[in-house]
Order: structure tokens, then sequence, then C-alpha cells
């Protein structure tokens, strides 16, 4: 079976405008971050939110109510990725006419972004055309479907909760640098399949997860600028003047907001990055004769698992949550980005699929 | 202990026995204990030390993964590595200590799911809690009016709020009544089912390990095996695996070995046909194993795990017996299958018994030999194209005495100590003959191909599929529902009279909201805003009047 070369040379060249569109967009958000009227708001978003308590407390609740149903901005902040009818009262905030540039460029970076995801996206497409399987056979099909995934995962928070608009910066970053290191290092000849990638387990459980760690990526961010947030206050509290980069957290939402958006990604992934584990398995059993023996990818695909288990436990443990949390929430990344990186390229087991040579 | 999270805290144990002082402080110590082993805390310390116990696994090179790795390791690096192999760091995955984590941590989710499980049972089987006094201190409420005597407006918003609550209709006194709702019971039942699930995966794998076995053997064409211990290469018996209940079966014979390759020399497609038969005199069926698709049966599987050369040579031995062999050489270069071997030919017994005209052949093959520059022949690709078989024949003792040795290359100490001497080498196209100034004779004959069989047994995989899906799928009715509860009291309104002319009879009633988040309370303050507009949509029907009190305004504005 031959590999059409010419598609895949437009893929390859979409791949590139792909990642030239994404770093447009990235200097819109840059803007809008810096200069947005948002940090303003997120300032005051945290005194709303944080009056909210969770649990049972003194406060009058109705007239709380009113503050979440008319605060538009603020408010949805803190509300979660369902649409509710509290979000269709429009906002004045977004209502006003005095839309600075900087917002202008924020939601002409969405624009830009969405340009990027369907260049993106053709690109991969193209790709699996050219060599007539699902493009997710080595590291650089990987990692452009990663990418795309965390870019899907971003465009769907932001038609929930447009409001967090402004960070695109800190998922477009991670993006950008995977996808680069995708051309640059990872880079494979489109190719057929070696004998033990030709199955349909591939497109199962490859993408099971691709997707899974596309999305807990995006989760990780969120629970880095957490971290900030929640250092930038105490820095404030204690009256010290924050310096980069916590004072990145004067202009983020409230922690509590961040914790949750990362969380609801966590909630939402970690079933998916499960199933994308039990499928390997038992593709394993297919193509190795066991579905589980310890090869390092496995191992580390156990290792980010138990952690990802263990950042949900923290978050029931007293003691453990927020920050605790947080924290395990970016081991289990840094273990996925390991298994990634490291297991593929420098420690050689079965998984040896990279097509780096 | 104080870390516990209050609403799983394990259930009030039984009354501590009647004994003596000393007896009693000494079941107190150990339900202390217990309850530390299964608290929260405890269980997320364990996790990570899963986690951090398996690093080694996949950093240092594993025995029963790798055993020469490991022989190059701990001769690279002398006493560390034998320090860490004393601590089993080279079989991680099997060590004492790595078995203490698990099963400390299966004791401790047993210990902490016992007490839930029961508690859910007694949860699922309650009717929702009355309403608290004050439903405006709950984190969300609401209040609104509607027109209608409390108890008609109750059941409008209990029908209103739908099938997904499970409500329960109470009444107060002074003609109060109170709507108690709850949902999201199948979070905890989700969690409960992923949990279980886990431990009954946990017993799955170690039934499988403790009864299963796997076996491989190196089958050239034209050849066979029975599923029997004694006809493998090698035998990895679980520890309770009896070796005589194999399941019987016969791989006949491997007809035909295929690999082709693409032009750029990467591999395409592996295939075994084979001729078997199952149970002990079953009729010869065939097949084809490739690498994703084992044969299965009799709950064994067959796989396709690796394939080579086997090259047959005819030797005239010194005697001028003539004897053809075919021998299995095993790839020293994964890409271009150059191979390396040996063929060992035992002379007939002598009369004095000594073995003087053994002769043994090392032999290297090379399916499509290029020259390199050092002028040594290697292979260019793994497809044959003029082979050449590369043969040292060397003749004398090989050494035979009963001990189990390799059978891919000549006894180094025979080789050392002179017991085997060289008599002629020589590059053989096929067809072409080595001879030897002594007589001995070495052609080249032709080559077929072989495949490396793994024959498999797990009792209990299936089961453990099961178990795994189960995971799934608690996984998700764990983290995707949420458990809410609201409560709705509606009180006759005594703050204005009812309009002498009201178009409907009854009054009016104040109805108030409450509701609290139990799990995952993201979402909880608009989803509580939406449901506070379900319940003024629902209080309201059969809604029209024109009196315009503040609930009926926001609630039709909530319609549009
Ligand atoms: C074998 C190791 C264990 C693993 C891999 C594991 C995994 C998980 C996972 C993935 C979740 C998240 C799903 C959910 O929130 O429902 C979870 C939740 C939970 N686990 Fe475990 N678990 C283990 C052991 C334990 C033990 C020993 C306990 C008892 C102390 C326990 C108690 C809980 C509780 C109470 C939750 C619910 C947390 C919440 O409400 O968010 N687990 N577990």
């Amino acid at each position: 079976m031959a590999v059409n070369d010419s598609m895949a040379h437009l893929s390859d060249a979409l791949f590139t405008t792909a990642i030239a569109t994404y770093s447009v967009a990235l200097v819109g958000y840059c803007a809008e971050y810096a200069f947005g009227r948002r940090g303003r708001i997120a300032r005051t978003s945290t005194v709303v939110v944080t009056a909210e308590p969770v649990r049972v407390s003194a406060a009058s609740a109705p007239q709380r109510t009113r503050v979440l149903t008319t605060a538009g901005g603020p408010a949805g902040l803190d509300s979660s990725f369902d649409d509710s009818p509290a979000r269709a009262v429009p906002s004045p905030s977004t209502r006003s006419s005095r839309r600075g540039w900087a917002e202008q460029a924020g939601a002409g970076a969405v624009a830009v972004t969405v340009v990027g995801f369907v260049i993106h996206l053709s690109s991969i497409v193209l790709r699996g055309t050219a060599v007539d399987r699902v493009p997710w056979g080595n590291m650089y099909e990987f990692s452009m479907v990663v990418g795309l995934i965390a870019v899907a995962a971003w465009l769907a928070v932001l038609a929930r909760m447009p409001e967090l608009r402004y960070l695109g910066v800190f998922v477009l970053v991670p993006v950008v640098v995977v996808m680069f290191l995708a051309g640059n290092v990872l880079y494979a000849q489109a190719s057929p399949l070696v004998p033990a990638l030709q199955s349909y387990w591939l497109a199962i459980h490859v993408s099971a997860a691709a997707s899974g760690e596309g999305m807990l990526m995006t989760s990780a961010v969120l629970a880095g600028l957490y971290l900030i947030k929640m250092r930038y206050t105490a820095t404030v509290a204690a009256g010290r003047p924050a310096r980069f980069p916590v004072s990145v957290g004067e202009r983020l939402p409230s922690a509590q907001s961040l914790d949750k958006a990362s969380y609801r990604i966590v909630a939402f992934a970690f079933p998916i990055f499960t199933f994308g584990v039990i499928c390997g398995a038992i593709w394993a059993e297919a193509a190795w004769g066991r579905y589980w023996g310890w090869d390092p990818k496995e191992t580390w695909a156990f290792i980010s698992w138990v952690v990802y288990a263990a950042y949900l436990h923290a978050r029931a443990t007293a003691g453990w949550k927020g920050r605790g949390a947080a924290w395990i929430n970016l081991a289990g990344f840094a273990a996925m980005t390991f298994n990634f990186f490291v297991v593929n390229m420098v420690v050689s087991g079965l998984h040896s699929y990279a097509g780096l040579n | 202990m104080t870390a516990t999270v209050t609403r799983r805290a394990p259930s009030p144990s039984p009354p501590p026995p009647a004994g003596p002082p000393a007896g009693a402080a000494v079941v107190r110590r150990l339900r202390m204990l217990w309850r530390r082993l299964t608290s929260m805390r405890t269980a997320l310390v364990l996790l990570f030390l899963l986690a951090v116990a398996s690093v080694p696994g996949s950093l240092l090179p594993q025995r029963p993964l790798n055993p020469s790795k490991v022989d190059a390791y701990l001769a690279g690096h002398g006493s560390w590595g034998r320090l860490l192999d004393r601590f089993g760091l080279f079989d991680v995955f099997g060590t004492a200590w790595f078995a203490a984590v698990y099963l400390l941590l299966a004791i401790s989710l047993v210990g902490c799911l016992v007490p839930r499980i029961r508690l859910h049972l007694r949860g699922v089987r309650a009717r929702p809690l009355p309403a608290p006094r004050n439903l405006s201190r709950l984190p969300q409420s609401d209040t609104s009016m509607a027109v209608g005597d409390p108890a008609t407006v109750a059941e409008r918003v209990r029908a209103g709020l739908g099938r997904r609550w499970r409500t329960e209709v109470r009444r107060e006194p002074a003609g109060v009544v109170t709507v108690s709702a709850e949902k999201g019971y199948l979070r905890e039942t989700g969690n409960l089912i992923f949990h279980i699930a886990l431990l009954l995966s946990l017993v799955a794998i170690a039934t499988g390990r403790l009864w299963g076995y796997s076996a491989s053997i190196v089958v050239t064409e034209g050849t066979g095996f029975c599923n029997t211990v004694q006809q493998y290469d090698s035998w990895r018996p679980g520890r309770f695996t009896q070796d005589g209940r194999v399941a019987p079966f016969c791989v006949d014979e491997l007809t035909k070995f295929t690999a082709s390759y693409l032009p750029s020399g990467e591999p395409e497609t592996f295939a075994a046909d084979i001729v078997y038969s199952r149970g002990v005199n079953g009729a010869p069926e065939r097949h084809t194993i490739t690498v994703n698709h084992p044969l299965r049966l009799e709950g064994d599987r067959v796989y396709l795990i690796g394939h080579g050369f086997a090259p047959t040579i005819t030797v005239t031995m010194p005697d001028g017996d003539v004897r053809t062999e075919t021998a299995p050489l095993i790839p020293t270069d994964p890409t271009t299958y150059q191979s390396e071997g040996a063929y060992s030919l035992q002379a007939k017994a002598s009369p004095n018994g000594t073995h003087r005209d053994d002769i043994g052949i090392s032999a290297f093959f090379s399916p499509s030999p290029v020259v390199n520059a050092q002028g040594l022949i290697t292979s260019q690709a793994p497809q044959p194209k003029n082979p050449v078989l590369g043969v040292i024949a060397y003749r004398g003792d090989l050494g035979y005495n009963g001990v189990p040795r390799s059978v891919y290359s000549l006894p180094a100490d025979q080789l050392d100590n002179g017991g085997l001497k060289e008599i002629g080498r020589r590059n053989l196209l096929v067809g072409q003959t080595l001879t030897t100034p002594s007589g001995v004779k070495v052609r080249f004959d032709g080559w077929k191909q072989w495949a490396s069989l793994q024959v498999s047994h797990d009792p209990s995989q299936g089961y453990l599929l099961i178990s795994a899906s189960a995971m799934v799928l608690g996984l998700i009715g764990s983290l995707a529902v949420r458990r809410r509860r609201v409560w709705i009291r509606v009180r006759p309104d005594r703050s204005e009279p009812a309009p002498a002319s009201g178009p409907i009879a009854g009054g009016r009633s104040v109805v108030e909201v409450g509701g609290l988040a139990r799990s995952d309370s993201g979402s909880f303050a608009t989803e509580f805003s939406g449901l506070a507009q379900r319940v003024r949509a629902s209080a309201e029907l059969p809604a029209p009047s024109d009196d315009g009190s503040a609930g009926e305004r926001l609630a039709s504005a909530g319609r549009t």
C-alpha cells in the first residue's frame, strides 16, 4: 500500500500553517490578558465569589441569588459548563459599548483560533488519507491529535464560559509548544503502520489516550493558575509586593473557579483515560500475549492513573483539598508527559512506535 | 483520624465487648489502628506509595522482561547493582514490598467499603430528610409567592420537579406544607461499583497470575508441537499451575511463514499458517496466526511473537556419514535479520567412548548480503536475496554431558580449551560447499523460516474484562452524577389579606426554596437558580393573574 506523497506534503504544510495561526491567536490573547479590562473584573469577581460560602452559612441567601443572576460577568466565572437560564440574562458588562481594543483583540484571537483549528484538523485528516489509516500511528501524529483535542477542549470551554476568554494565552502556549516539538523533534515521514499497529484497537486505544491527555493538559494549566492565584492572594494579604510569576494572579479569576474548572475537566477526562488504558490492555492481550506486562509505557500509564486517582481522593480528604490536590494534578500531568516524551524516546520497550530512528 | 471526611467516616462499630480492662484497651488500640488504616488519608498515602514504588520498575531493567539487560547492569555497576538487587529492584512488581503496598490498599479499601455500602443501602431506602427550619440559611435559597393554598401549591411544585428527584411531602403545623427532594443517589452507587469492581479486578489479576501459564517454542516450517510442558523452550507457570493440567491441543505443523515488506524495508505483514488439532484426537484444522490475531482454543491462546531463518545444511562427517540439518538462527539485527547460530552434529559413539569426531558449525546468515567497509558481510534487508551462509566448522568434542545448553551457540569452554578445533571456514551461497582438508564437507542447501509461538493461559482474564468495564461504568456514574438536596416550604400568606374578588379560591402562599450541593458544588449556584425558576413556574400554574407580585414577574421573565 503506497503513501500519497502530495497529500502528505500538503498535510505538512497545513500543519505548519496551523502553528503559525495559533501563534497569531496567541498575540491576540496576550493583548487581551495584558491590557484588557478583565483584570479589574476578575478582582471584583473574587469578592463576589468568595462572599458565596460553600457550606451552610448565615449570609442572607435571597440577596446573593440576585447578585448572581444580575452580575453577569463575575457570576459567570463561578458557573459550570452547563448552560443555565441565569446566564441567558445578558450581562451589563458584555453589553456595554465600551469594548476596548484589547477586548477586540481577544475576540479576534478566538476567531483566529477557530481558523487554526480547522487548518489543524484538515492537516490531520489529510495525513490519515495520505497513509490510508488512522492518523495517530507515531509520536508526531499523536502530538498533532493531542494538540487538536486541547484546542477543542478550550473552544468548548469558551462556548460555555466566554468570560474565560482572556485566559486563552495559557492554553495556547502549551499547545503551540507541543506542536512545535511535534513538527521539529518528533516529525516522522508519512508511512504505513508496522504489523503490530495494524489493529482497530489503534483507533480506539490511542484516540482515548490522546483525548484524555489533551483534556488533562488543559486541566493542568488551570491547576497551575490556581496555585498562582492562591500564592498571589496570600502575598497580597501579607502586604508584600507580588513579583512575576505570582503577579500573574492579579488578573486571574477567583481561585475557587479555577479549582472547580480544573476538577470538572479531570472528572470528564479520567473515565476516558481509564477506558483508554483498558483498551490498551485488551490490545496488548491480542498483540503481545498478555494484557499487562509492566512495559515502561504501561508502568507510566499506571503511575499517571494512580496519581489522578489520588487527585480525586485528595479533593475529598481534609488537609489535601485545594493546593494539595492541585499539586497532585500537576504531578499526574508530569507523569503523563514523562510517559509521552521520555519513555517513548529514551526508555525502550515494546511500545516503540515513536517512528524516530 | 480527624482527617476522615465526616460523611465517609466508618459507621459506628459494634459496642466494645465487655471484658477485662486490659483486653478492652487492646481492642480499642486495634480499632484505632483499623480506623486509621481505612481512613481517606491512608488511602491517599498508599496510592502515592503505589505510584512511587512503580517508578524504579520502569527505569531499571527488569528480570521478567529482559534478564540479559539486568545481567549487563549488574556487571556494570558492581556493589551498587548488588545492593539494588538485594531490594528486588530488578523485579519490582514481584517483590514483597510492592505486594505489601497493594495488599494494604486492598485491605484499606475493603475496610472503607463495607461501612459505606451499609450506609448507602440505608440511605437509598430512606425518605428524604425533613426540611430544616430556616431554608434561607442554606447555601442557596429563593422566595416567591404563588396563588393557591399550600397543599395545592406543594403538589404542583412536586410534580414540576420531575422524575429525577425523589420527593416527600410533609405537613407542618399552621397549614405549612414542605416538599423534601433529593437526587443523585447514583453517584454513590457508581462510586461503590467502581471500588468493588476494582477489588474484583485485583482478585481476577491475582487468580490469573497464580493459575495461568505461558510458554514459548520455536517452530520451523514443516514441524509442530503439542501443548505439553516438556516440548517447550521456555515454560513459565503460575505458582499453583500444575504441569500436567495444561489444555490438550497440538499445533501439528507450521506449514508456512510469510513476511512481507514495504519498499522502504518496513515490515507490512507477518503470518504463520498452521495446522492444529484440538483435544487428544481432534481433526486437523487450518488457521493463520498474525500479529494481532492469536489462535484461541481450549482456553489457551497461541501467539506469533517472532520469526527468523533456519538454513539447511548437509554435512559429510569424518566417518563419511552424510547428515542434513536445519537449525533456527537468532536474528542479531531486528531490521535486517542478520542472524547467528550453530549446528551441533554429534558423532556416533566411538568404540572407546571418546568424542573426537563431533562436528560443530557456527554460522551467520545474511538474507540480503552486502560487504561493508571492513570487508565483512552483513545484511541490508530482511528479504532473502542470494543469501549468504557463513560457516566456521570445528571438529572435536562438543562436550555433551546431559546438561542442557543453548542450541544457538557452540560450547564456549570447548572452543577455549581446544576441545573443538577449527577445520575450515567459508561464506556459502546456496548450493556451494565448504570442503575441509580432512574431508569434512558442509553444503548450504537452502533455508526455511521459523516462527516463535507463545502459548498463554489465563483462567480469569474474561472476568477481569467484565470487572474493568464495571469500573469504567461506575466511574462515569460517580463523576457525572451530582448529589443535590432541595427543600420547599409552602406557607399560607398571612401578610396581606387575599383580594376579596380573587380569581382563585384558596388565597396565596409563600414558597420558600432552599438547597445544597452534597457533591461537586461547582455549578450549583446557576443550577439552583434554574431550579428556583422552575419551582416558581410550576407553583404558579395555572397562573393567569395580573396582580403583578414580584414572584410572578420574575417567573414570567424566566420563561421568556
Ligand atoms: C485501590 C486503590 C483505590 C483507587 C485506585 C481508588 C480510586 C478512586 C477514584 C478514581 C475515585 C474518583 C471517583 C469518584 O469520585 O467517585 C475515588 C473516589 C473515592 N474513593 Fe477511592 N480508590 C482507591 C481506594 C480507596 C480507599 C481505600 C478508600 C477508603 C478510604 C476510598 C474512598 C473513596 C471515596 C470516599 C471516594 C469519593 C470521593 C469523592 O466523593 O469525591 N478509595 N477512588
